[in-house]
């Protein structure tokens, strides 16, 4: 039987849940003999190769490349997974939400006490920023969340051993938490 | 006082008469989840996390006193799904950011989501526009955080006056401050307000991160365990 295949991507976020998923340890041996890895920032593969069985994002989204990517997840990956606060709220990028962007881009770019001449980027290959920050679920179907800033590495594992084996998830009070 | 039995999920409790059914069920080791309430101050009945059901109805156990024979239902699935879903809302309609708040850990907003295992809202969230007051010179005020519990309201007084108070009506309600007595605040006052606030509304400034990860109020134990006895 071939292994489950599991694909991960850091969108509107800071690669913290992604170490995190590094944070078990040596259990990543043990992953590595459950699972296969596809497209991920772990590996470095760029692009989907198969369908996989799981996908991990960490980060909401903020422009409109995250959407595309939360997208194509969405259609290559069977089960997918909100990995964190800015996957699940926004998270920090979220801070922005309520602020006009053009508020945001002048303070940034132009009004900032560090700008000296400052110009606000507007070029054809940087993604076009959205409204606001949205957390994955308002984009696509999330099947579970796992929160944490970042997630409990036994919080992941736990989580990812329940998907694999099939079992109900294991969920002790020390390892979900908001921070 | 006279005694008066009552039933909380089943258990025969003991209650005096003028207690709430919070207060006959913490002595009787129950947890009932509080938020607006605060030991010492006059209930307010604003949250409504304390819902049980009293004869088929909804009532609030803060402000509810006992009465004899009364058959409470505290811990059943319906109850408990709504108090989720209140701590749910109270999450969308602010700005709670968990990771940059100082009172990550002791905060009962967040404890109570743990304990009802919230993983994830499900209402959108609203993102409304609030403000960051930092006007008194011993706290800073943050409306993202605030659930309009109204403790710091009714908790915090300099000779009989209140030093915080209501401005605007429903959904719009803020929590405002008396400039002259809240600048009179001593160090003292302000940590009384800022352990008074279930949630980061209101920090003290110059001092905080005192406490490391792990070793805070909420890190280890459940909001309530210490009614249980576990």
């Amino acid at each position: 039987m071939s292994k489950p295949v599991v694909a991960t991507a850091s969108l509107a976020g800071c690669f913290g849940c992604h170490m995190s998923v590094l944070d078990i340890d040596e259990r990543i041996l043990t992953l590595i003999d459950l699972v296969e890895f596809n497209k991920s920032p772990i590996n470095d593969i760029k692009n989907f190769t198969k369908e996989c069985d799981i996908g991990i994002i960490e980060g909401g989204c903020c422009n409109s490349e995250n959407v595309e990517n939360l997208r194509l997840f969405r259609k290559h990956c069977k089960v997918l997974i909100s990995l964190g606060e800015c996957a699940i709220m926004g998270g920090l990028p979220a801070m922005r939400n309520g602020i006009p962007v053009k508020e945001c881009l002048e303070e940034a770019y132009l009004n900032c006490p560090t700008v000296d001449d400052g110009m606000i980027p507007n070029d054809d290959e940087l993604p076009m920023i959205l409204d606001r920050v949205y957390p994955l679920h308002e984009i696509v179907k999330i099947d579970y969340y796992l929160p944490g800033c970042p997630p409990r590495a036994d919080l992941i594992w736990n989580a990812l051993v329940a998907l694999l084996e099939g079992k109900p998830l294991d969920l002790p009070y020390e390892v979900v938490k908001f921070d | 006082m006279s005694e008066i039995k009552i039933t909380i999920d089943g258990k025969e409790c003991t209650a005096k008469a003028g207690q709430t059914i919070v207060e006959a069920a913490r002595a009787n080791g129950i947890f009932i989840p509080t938020l607006c309430h605060f030991d010492g101050l006059k209930p307010a009945g604003a949250c409504r996390i304390c819902t049980v059901r009293v004869g088929g109805r909804n009532m609030a156990a803060c402000t509810t006193p006992v009465a004899g024979g009364m058959i409470v239902e505290n811990d059943t699935p319906e109850i408990n799904d709504m108090r989720k879903s209140i701590i749910e809302m109270l999450f969308v309609e602010g700005n709670h950011m968990c990771p940059v708040c100082e009172k990550s850990g002791n905060c009962e907003l967040q404890a109570l989501a743990y304990r009802y295992l919230m993983l994830a809202p499900r209402f959108p969230y609203l993102w409304p526009r609030r403000g960051v007051d930092a006007s008194i010179p011993k706290l800073y005020k943050d409306g993202n955080r605030c659930i309009q519990c109204l403790r710091c309201v009714r908790g915090i007084t300099i000779d009989g006056k209140k030093v915080f108070g209501l401005i605007n009506r429903g959904g719009k309600v803020r929590i405002s401050h008396d400039p002259k007595l809240s600048a009179s605040l001593d160090d003292e006052q302000a940590q009384r307000a800022m352990d008074l606030c279930p949630v980061g509304a209101l920090i003290r400034k110059e001092v905080g991160y005192a406490v490391p990860i792990g070793k805070r109020k909420y890190d280890d134990r459940p909001i309530g365990s210490e009614v249980e006895g576990a």
